[in-house]
Parts: C-alpha cells; sequence; structure tokens
C-alpha cells in the first residue's frame, strides 16, 4: 500500500537507476543514517561501543571486502584473517613510525599495502578455481600469521610478540588506545563503514562489478565477450583485500587495542568471515551487514538472555548459545536458502503488493 | 651421512603422519563424492563420536549436567563400564542414528540446491554438534583407551638399529593406523565396486537425477554415505584421541586434513590416501631441512603451499576428476 | 534487527547487581579450547569466596559477589566481558589469559580497575612503578624459567656447562614469554640452549619430538598449553625421554596434562607456585560450609586438583587484599582504587597461611608500590602415575634476581616510553 514504486515518477536516467528506487526504502536508508550518524554517538555508552556496535562495522567492512571477492568475482576465499593481519600489523608500523600522521590516514595505507599483498596472493587464481582456490588463500592464512609471529620486526622486538595500539587522534579526538570515547571510536567505524559500504555499492554496478560478475558466472564465457581474466581476478582480489585490510586495522587499533597475531587473526577467523557472508547472502552489500549483525550480535544477545535473564550457568549457556546459533542457520536455510539478503528482498517483494498480492 | 639417515627416519613418520592426516580426510571425501557436500562439520563429528565412545565406555549420564542445573540432582555416572568393543559399535549405532537424523531433518529439505548452501547447513550443523557435545557428556578432557598400544615400536628400532647403527622411531599406534586405514580403504573400494549398494553410490556420485530415475532411493544413500562417514570420523577419532585425550581440539583436526584433500582431490578415496602421504612427508621434510633456517614451526603453512605448488600443475588436484569446460 | 536491539537492551538493564557488595568477578572459560583447564580454575576460585561468605559472612561484614563471566579464551569476547562488569564496578578482575591480559592493562589503567594476574599475564608489570594498576605475584613467566635451570642447576651439582636443555614451547606469545630469560642464563651458565617451537593447537608434533630424540638434550623445558600439553607427554613417554628431566612450567602441571599419557608419565615434574592435594585443614571448612551444603561450583568433581588449588589460591590473595584495603580505608565499603593500596600493602606471611588453613601452601608474599611481583619463588612437583597425584618434591626456590631485574626493568621502561608514563612511587 504504502510500499511501492506506483507515483515514484523518474525523469532521468540518474534517479532510475539509483540505489533505492523505492520512495520508502530511500526515507527508511536516510533514517537510519540518520540515528547512526545523528543520535547514536550521543546516547552511546562504552558497553555498546566496543562489545556490540564497533565490532559489528568492523566485521560488516570485512565481509563487504570478502563479499566483492567472492560473492561478486566467484573467487572462494579462506584468507581473510591473514589479509586482515597485514593491515593490523601495517597500522601498527604506521602509527609508530609516524605518530604525527592523522590514524585515519594510516588505516588508509595499511588497506593499501594489504592490496598489494592480496595481489600476490590473488595470482594463483588465474590457474585455479573453485574450492580448490582455497588452498592458495589458505597458503596466505598461515604464512602470513607465521610470518608475523617469528619476525620481530613486525612487533617493534616486544618481549612477547603482543602489539598494542598507543594512543592516536582524528581532529583531536583519541580514537586509539585506553583514552579513546565510546562515541569517537563508534563514529570512526562508522564513517569508514559508510564510505566503504557507498564504495563497494559503485564499484560493483560499475563496469568493475560486472566483469567480476560475468567472472563469477563463467569465467570462460566472460573471457569471450572481452573481460580481461587477469585485471577482473586480480581488481576483485586488491579491492577486497583493501577493504579487509581496513577491516583488519580498525580492530587492531580501534577495536582490540592490543593483539596477538595467531589469536586474533587466526583461521577461525576467516571461517568467521566467511560465515557471515554466505548466511547474510552472497554478492549482496546489505547481506555483508546482515551476516555480520546475525554473527555478532546474536551470541551477545543469547548470553545476554540467558545468563543474565534467566540466570543460567555460564558454561551451560555458552553450550545453548552454540546450539541455537546452528539450529538458526540450518533452520534460515531451510526457509530460505540465498542468505538473509534474499530472505529480506522477498521480504519487500511480498510488501510491494501488500494488500493486493494478485 | 648422519643426515641421510635422519632424513630417512623423519621421511618414514612423515609417512605415517600422512595416514592420520588421510583417515580424517577419506570422511570428506566419502560425502562429497556422494552428495557434492564439502561437510564442515566432519571434523567436529570425530569429536562428537569419540566423546560419545568415551561417555558409553565410562557410564557417563549424557546431559548429566543440564539435568542437574534444572532439577538440582547430582547425576554423573550410571556406575558400569563398557569393553571398548561394545562401546565402539554402539556409538556407531548413534553415528548412524545421527546420519538418519541429518538427513530427516536437514538434507531432505535441501535437496538439489547449490553446493554452497549445502556447505552452509553443514556450517550450522558444526555449531550444532559442537554444543550437542558439550552438553551430553562435558567438556573436561577425557582419556580414551579402546586397547591400541602406544609408544615405540622395539622391533624396528632394534632393526634399523642394525641396518644403519640408529634406532628408528616408529609409534606403534602409527602402525596400528596404517593398518586400519588400509583396512578401511579396502573395505570401502570392494564395498563400492562389488555390492549393490555400493553401485548405487557411485551411480549417485555421478548424476542424483539419473540415479533417481532408475529407482535408487536417494534418501536412503544418503544416510548410508553420512553412516559411513560418521564411521570414518569415529576411527578418526580413536586414532587422534587416544594420544592426546578427547577434547574440543580433537575438532581441529579437520584443519589438517583440507591440505590433503586439496591435493588429492575431493573426489577421490586413493587421492585422499596418497595426498596424506605427500603433505605428510613434504611438511616433516621441509621442517627438517629447512625449518631450523627460519626458526621452525613451519608445517601448517608448508602444507598448503606444497598443495598450491601441486595444483598449479594440475588444477583439479592429483586424483580429481578432469575439469571440462564448456561454454 | 531493531527488534534485536530492543531486546538486547530489555537484557542489558535487568543485569544489573545491587551495588554494596564487593564485587570479584570470575572471567572463566568453561567452554572452548582450553575449557578442560579453565573448568577447575574457575571452580576453585568461586569455591573460595562461598566459603569466606557461608562461614565468614564475606570479608569485612560485607558479601563478596562473584559474577562470572565466559571468555571461551577468546580475546574478543574478553572485551566483551570486560564491558559488562565494568558496569558493576569490579574491585578486581582476573581473566586467566595472557592474551586477554595485555588487552585490558591499557584499559584497566585509564579506568582505574586493579588486575590481578598470579603466574601468567605481563611479566614486566611486576614493575609497580610502571604498571599502576596490575598485580602479578607470586610469581611470572620468567620466575618459572629461572626456578626451572636453578632446579637443574641442583640436579646437576651445580655446574650446566656443556649440557643441552631444550624449549618446547607454544608458538605464540605466551610460549615465546621464557625466552629471553633463557638466553641470559644459558650465557651466565654455559648450557645451549635449543629453541623448538610448536604452532598451536599443537596436536602434531612429531618432528620436534624427533629431533629430541636425534640431539638428546639432557633437559626439556616446555611452555605449553592446551592440547599442546597431552600431546606433548604423550611424544615425551613414546621416545622415552627420561620423565624426570622433563619439566612443564605451571601451566603444564595439571592431572589433565598427565593422565592421557598414563603410566609413562610417572616422574614428569612441572613448577609450581602453590601446595596441591586436599591435605589442607582449609578442605574441612570447604567440605562442612560449601561441598556438603550443595553451594559448590561447577560439577563439583575438581577439589584438591593443581588447577583448583590455583583458583582457590588466587581467590585466597584477592580476599587478603581485600581485608587490607579495608583496614588500611576504615570501611568495608572499598573502592577500586583503595583494592590497590589494599594490594600494595599486602603481606601475607607463612603464619597467617596456617592461619588460613593452608599451611605451607604458598609462598610468603609482601607487595609494595615498586613490587607488585613478589619474590617469585616457585617449586616443583612431579606426578606419581601409580597414585593419580602429585607430590612436592622441592621447597620454594628463589629465581635469580640478578638476571630478571634488569630485563623487567628494560621491558616495563619500554612500556613506559611507548605509553608516555612517568614513573610513580618515588
Amino acid at each position: 500500500m504504502i510500499y511501492r514504486e506506483a507515483g515514484d515518477f523518474k525523469t532521468s536516467y540518474r534517479d532510475d537507476s539509483q540505489t533505492f528506487p523505492i520512495r520508502l526504502d530511500r526515507w527508511g536508508y536516510y533514517a537510519i543514517l540518520a540515528v547512526a550518524f545523528g543520535i547514536i554517538p550521543f546516547v552511546i555508552n562504552d558497553y555498546w561501543a566496543n562489545a556490540v556496535l564497533v565490532p559489528f562495522l568492523i566485521y560488516a567492512i570485512a565481509a563487504m571486502g570478502l563479499n566483492i571477492l567472492t560473492g561478486y568475482a566467484g573467487q572462494v576465499s579462506l584468507g581473510t584473517g591473514g589479509f586482515m593481519a597485514v593491515g593490523a600489523y601495517a597500522v601498527y608500523k604506521l602509527m609508530t613510525a609516524f605518530p604525527d600522521v592523522s590514524i585515519a590516514i594510516h588505516v588508509l595505507l595499511a588497506g593499501l599495502i594489504t592490496a598489494a599483498v592480496g595481489v600476490l596472493f590473488g595470482l594463483p587464481s588465474l590457474r585455479i578455481k573453485g574450492f580448490y582456490l582455497a588452498v592458495a588463500t589458505l597458503a596466505a592464512q598461515f604464512f602470513l600469521v607465521w610470518l608475523f609471529n617469528k619476525v620481530p620486526w613486525f612487533y617493534n622486538y616486544s618481549a612477547s610478540g603482543q602489539i598494542t595500539a598507543p594512543t592516536r587522534t582524528v581532529f583531536d579526538q583519541a580514537v586509539t588506545g585506553p583514552a579513546a570515547s565510546a562515541p569517537a571510536k563508534y563514529l570512526v567505524c562508522l564513517v569508514f563503514a559508510f564510505a566503504l559500504a557507498w564504495l563497494a555499492r559503485n564499484l560493483t554496478r560499475g563496469s568493475l562489478g560486472r566483469k567480476w560478475m560475468a567472472i563469477r558466472d563463467m569465467d570462460i564465457a566472460a573471457e569471450i565477450i572481452g573481460v580481461n581474466p587477469l585485471r577482473a581476478k586480480l581488481s576483485a582480489f586488491a579491492v577486497s583485500s583493501f577493504f579487509v585490510g581496513i577491516a583488519g586495522a580498525l580492530l587492531f587499533a580501534v577495536y582490540l587495542g592490543a593483539a596477538e597475531v595467531g589469536e586474533a587473526f587466526g583461521i577461525n577467523k576467516s571461517f568467521l568471515v566467511l560465515f557471515m557472508i554466505i548466511i547474510g547472502g552472497l554478492g549482496s552489500i546489505f547481506g555483508s551487514f546482515a551476516g555480520a549483525a546475525f554473527l555478532v550480535l546474536l551470541p551477545v544477545l543469547l548470553k545476554n538472555t540467558l545468563v543474565g535473564t534467566l540466570g543460567w550457568p555460564t558454561d551451560l549457556a555458552a553450550h545453548i548459545e552454540l546450539m541455537i546459533v546452528g539450529a538458526l542457520i540450518v533452520t534460515f536455510l531451510i526457509v530460505e536458502p540465498h542468505g538473509l539478503a534474499r530472505l529480506w528482498r522477498l521480504a519487500k517483494d511480498k510488501l510491494r503488493l501488500w494488500p493486493f498480492p494478485h | 651421512m648422519d643426515q641421510f639417515i635422519f632424513g630417512m627416519e623423519v621421511v618414514m613418520n612423515g609417512l605415517m603422519t600422512g595416514v592420520m592426516y588421510a583417515l580424517v580426510a577419506l570422511g570428506f571425501v566419502l560425502i562429497f563424492k556422494a552428495s557434492g557436500v564439502f561437510n564442515y562439520a566432519q571434523g567436529v563429528m570425530a569429536l562428537f563420536a569419540a566423546l560419545t565412545l568415551v561417555g558409553i565406555q565410562n557410564g557417563q549420564v549424557p546431559f548429566a549436567h543440564l539435568i542437574n542445573a534444572t532439577f538440582g540432582t547430582s547425576l554423573h555416572h550410571f556406575g558400569w563400564t563398557v569393553p571398548a568393543v561394545l562401546a565402539v559399535a554402539l556409538t556407531a549405532l548413534v553415528m548412524v542414528l545421527l546420519a538418519f537424523l541429518i538427513e530427516k531433518l536437514v538434507l531432505q529439505h535441501l535437496v538439489g540446491q547449490e553446493p554452497i548452501i549445502l556447505f552452509m547447513a553443514t556450517i550450522g550443523l558444526a555449531y550444532f554438534l559442537e554444543g550437542l557435545g558439550d552438553v551430553m557428556w562435558g567438556a573436561d578432557i577425557k582419556t580414551l583407551n579402546v586397547g591400541l598400544p602406544q609408544g615405540i615400536s622395539d622391533g624396528i628400532e632394534e632393526v634399523t638399529a642394525t641396518w644403519f647403527g640408529y634406532g628408528f622411531f616408529i609409534d606403534r599406534l602409527d602402525l596400528w593406523a596404517t593398518l586400519i586405514a588400509a583396512m578401511l580403504v579396502a573395505a570401502l573400494v570392494a564395498f563400492a565396486q562389488y555390492t549393490k549398494q555400493g553401485r548405487a553410490m557411485r551411480a549417485v556420485a555421478d548424476d542424483h537425477q539419473a540415479a533417481m530415475s532408475v529407482g535408487i532411493s536417494l534418501r536412503f544413500i544418503w544416510v548410508m554415505v553420512w553412516s559411513i562417514a560418521g564411521f570414518v570420523a569415529l576411527v578418526a577419532g580413536i586414532m587422534w584421541g587416544t594420544k592426546s585425550g578427547v577434547q574440543f581440539s580433537l575438532s581441529l583436526i579437520a584443519l589438517k586434513a583440507l591440505p590433503v584433500l586439496m591435493l588429492g582431490g575431493f573426489t577421490s578415496i586413493p587421492g585422499a590416501i596418497v595426498g596424506g602421504l605427500i603433505i605428510g612427508v613434504g611438511e616433516k621434510l621441509f621442517e627438517f631441512t629447512i625449518g631450523p633456517m627460519v626458526g621452525g614451526a613451519t608445517e601448517n603453512w608448508f602444507a598448503y603451499v606444497l598443495a598450491l605448488i601441486f595444483l598449479v600443475f594440475r588444477p583439479q588436484g592429483l586424483f580429481g576428476e578432469r575439469i571440462i569446460e564448456r561454454v | 534487527m531493531k527488534l534485536t536491539l530492543a531486546a538486547l537492551a530489555t537484557t542489558m538493564m535487568v543485569a544489573t547487581p545491587a551495588l554494596a557488595d564487593l564485587i570479584v568477578p570470575n572471567m572463566s572459560y568453561r567452554t572452548g579450547p582450553y575449557a578442560a583447564n579453565g573448568i577447575p580454575y574457575a571452580d576453585g576460585f568461586a569455591d573460595y569466596f562461598t566459603l569466606l561468605n557461608e562461614r565468614d559472612g564475606g570479608i569485612g561484614g560485607q558479601l563478596v559477589q562473584v559474577p562470572e563471566c565466559e571468555t571461551a579464551y577468546n580475546t574478543e569476547k574478553g572485551v566483551e566481558c570486560y564491558e559488562s562488569l565494568r558496569t558493576q564496578n569490579p574491585l578486581v578482575l582476573n581473566p586467566l589469559s595472557t592474551g586477554i591480559t595485555y588487552q585490558l592493562i591499557p584499559r584497566i589503567s585509564q579506568d582505574g580497575i586493579p588486575l590481578y594476574t598470579p603466574g601468567y599475564g605481563r611479566t614486566s608489570a611486576k614493575d609497580g612503578s610502571v604498571f599502576e594498576w596490575v598485580f602479578n605475584a607470586p610469581a611470572n613467566y620468567w620466575d618459572g624459567a629461572s626456578v626451572a635451570v636453578k632446579h637443574i642447576l641442583e640436579q646437576e651439582g651445580g655446574d650446566l656447562s656443556g649440557k643441552k636443555i631444550a624449549l618446547v614451547y607454544h608458538n605464540s606469545a605466551y610460549g615465546k614469554e621464557p625466552i629471553r630469560t633463557l638466553e641470559e642464563l644459558s650465557e651466565k651458565h654455559g648450557f645451549e640452549l635449543n629453541l623448538l617451537p610448536v604452532d598451536a593447537p599443537g596436536q602434531e608434533q612429531k618432528s620436534q619430538w624427533l629431533q629430541i630424540r636425534r640431539d638428546r638434550p639432557d633437559y626439556v623445558i616446555m611452555y605449553a598449553w592446551g592440547v599442546m600439553n597431552q600431546v606433548a607427554i604423550q611424544e615425551a613417554v613414546n621416545i622415552r625421554f627420561p620423565m624426570d628431566k622433563f619439566i612443564g612450567i605451571w601451566w603444564s602441571g595439571s592431572e589433565n596434562d598427565v593422565r592421557a599419557a598414563g603410566a609413562g608419565a610417572d616422574g614428569y615434574k612441572a613448577l609450581t607456585f602453590h601446595g596441591v592435594g586436599r591435605d589442607y585443614p582449609l578442605y574441612d571448612d570447604l567440605q562442612q560450609y560449601v561441598y556438603d551444603a550443595g553451594k559448590a561450583a561447577g560439577a563439583g568433581d575438581q577439589a584438591g586438583s593443581v588447577l583448583y588449588s590455583r583458583g582457590a589460591y588466587a581467590a585466597l590473595v584477592i580476599a587478603e587484599a581485600i581485608a587490607k584495603a579495608q583496614e588500611l580505608a576504615g570501611t568495608p565499603e572499598i573502592t577500586p582504587a583503595q583494592m590497590r593500596d589494599g594490594f600494595e600493602a599486602l603481606e601475607i606471611t607463612a603464619e597467617r597461611m596456617a592461619e588460613l588453613g593452608l599451611p605451607d601452601f604458598g609462598a610468603p608474599i609482601a607487595l609494595s608500590c615498586q613490587n607488585h611481583g613478589g619474590d617469585g619463588l616457585a617449586r616443583v612437583q612431579q606426578w606419581n602415575a601409580g597414585e593419580g597425584s602429585w607430590s612436592l618434591i622441592t621447597d620454594f626456590i628463589e629465581p635469580d634476581a640478578e638476571i630478571l631485574d634488569p630485563l623487567v626493568q628494560e621491558d616495563s621502561a619500554a612500556y613506559a616510553a611507548e605509553a608516555g608514563l612517568t614513573a610513580r612511587c618515588n
């Protein structure tokens, strides 16, 4: 009734090809942005920032990065954790080497460094395909973690190999280190997440994104119609690694504050981000956010419900939490196999016809 | 010369370790071959099987913690112990039941979906089983003993000592693992080649729809394959669990199987074995020769680099089916 | 999504406890790869405070609340736990994870909450002039390495020149801790040090043990954790390494670690900084007030085990520090800052330990503004596979302060420079 295209007249190509063609969608999007930028920073407390929203935004960035590679360009990657480590260690070296430069610039540079590393490890994708490609990215994962653990230069020769983020500022507001306030941390992550989502959305619907999708759907066919697989695949690795590197830099500098490579960027992280995009929906920006929300927020919610409200023993709650997450994944799949993003789209389609479905 | 003899010892141990990797990889291959599912839950299944085995053997009360927390009782043990052989048989039954439930509750609803979706279903399954195993049997370390011997094999040490002047170390558990793996592979191959169900299984692996059209029950085959994979998981769980005790980390052995799978091909049982041997020997030799120069602990990543090198030359894995691409 | 957030918000409101009690959170891990070690520790920690509440009515008339938070040994869950516990105004935190400790040190220093990390965490936190809020008495990783070498020195009649010692370690921040110390010690005593890293999780260690079998080091020191412990001890048994020359740090010395290896593990040694077993008068009280009353934490089957004892010992030190803080502040309702003062004035003598029902259980502890780490005394325990129990075979051994103090100074100075801190305690 309210949610429909009818009556929403487009008078230019620009209007016609916009991201949110339906007026209500557009309003909803602006409303979410207004709340995210205008209201949440004033009400947010440390718990919400550090335990819920900051990790959610950071994982959403990582998921977008992987989704570009896996969901749009069809190249399976299990090296996300390793690439995040590159971002984290790059930002650490930059932060300690050039303390006067703004952290935002360091984070971007860390993303670029990760992009270069990503291209390097993306080279085997030119020959190896499908599940088998995962081996190349897994080699990256394990090799990078080993490297950062082994070479003392990366952790500035500290006694135990832990890296700790010193206090750094953006516009004179501390965003890393212990003095950083909850709104500052949240806003930095939000700005990055928003800018990168905007970038991802526009890249994926532009010519580059179309090339990626052509490669994903069938690379030989794509080659025949004139897509250069070398450029398409490596550009996907580069862009994806750029996102993932930024996520890793933020994860270390803003969220955790200290990290040890094996623990923080191990293979589990690679799987976690992969799960996010599969659950959220492959080839969807919204899906990246939805998947990150599902796997970051749901455990916190379940924990607070089971332990906080119901007063269960913590271990029992943790085990049952695993079972519930697992059961929910399977249930979602049976209801809608293509992830949360498809579920969302179906709901919108229903809504568009409501209340006159015929 | 010494280095050469040591190198030979390393190679032999690498082969043994490779068999242990191959045991884990077998379970993946079976399910992938028959249903095209990359079963992420295989490692957790090994953990679950081993937990169940120890639980049955020691007469643990399942869900004791949950029951005690809910009803305020303090149940822990039934007070009996079950002989190892019987416990293994009972655990195998539990794995069959599990296979049946997985088919009934999960796979049946996902027939004909894309591989990535089936893969995701197994992620959910892995989460669920991990929680279930802990709730059922508790999270403490359990000692697993089904009577398999452990420790250096004296015979081999003596023989090699007289030949080379240096007694080789071979773990007796590894010898048993090799024997059991050989029997398992022989049985699987014989089953697939000579029995009706085995042929049906291969037909399903070839083409689901064609198999169904000639009257093969897809559901029965899937239950059967998942049961066999559950049994293989049990064997892998016993082998690894005997060494380390049964604990959460047992589920991580799946990571050791990944490079083996990539190398051997997802669809080949001999591939899993040969892949395991190559990875086992390769990573041990690299650690022995290059490891000391770069600071050690190289095995984890070198296994993948080795697999990668092979894949660059054979993108479908050593024994994988040839990838034919048509537009 | 919005619904989720709303539900989350309501649950957050409900979970706030009364503020009057003393809050000492139990950051435990009863799930995940290290659950088997986390469970007994958490039980011991909780049971000791339950005893104080039941028997003495708390500390100084104030009940102690021990809210539990599950970290699963995962740093991200640790952050979540920290943020949720912080709203409850805790007096002190004991995260039982070196990774989480590193993460919390900057945060608690900012928020002013003491951190107590007995036997783990950041070693240089011993230097109270830099690490105002962190306490790691009675012993740390470097103390452990030095004590192990001292024990070996004793075994070898005071001379280690030409001997070979191998370090088998978990290839992580924790495992790498003792390397510097051992290198310095090898220079001093003239033994050859051989480093053997094992990648996490450590289920496959054949290369390392084959190398030990080839090189035949005289002693093996081990810094392992989780499944790496069981596998390493099993492999040592397999290659017939003499178990009494195999010494683990205290995190490689629980019943869990040796039991899987069966009879072969007999004679394995591990360091410890506290007693073990139930032969202490304290257990009579625990039996009466906690176990028999059905108030034991967890499954209640861990009493007397190594890690249970360690958890109880950590609780004991915290309880003594609270009592001291109450005495100094002149009020039973203390703040975290007063808690820090309590720690800095903490003195637990041998007589006091006996009074508490644990005679000769731990070494005397005396802390000060500079010294947050105690004297680092530790002793050696040996596994008796036949009886299935540990027995203490040495008295408390003092670490080599001559080697360790400069290392601690150096590392804490580096931290102070990095964080821009000036030394306190002047």
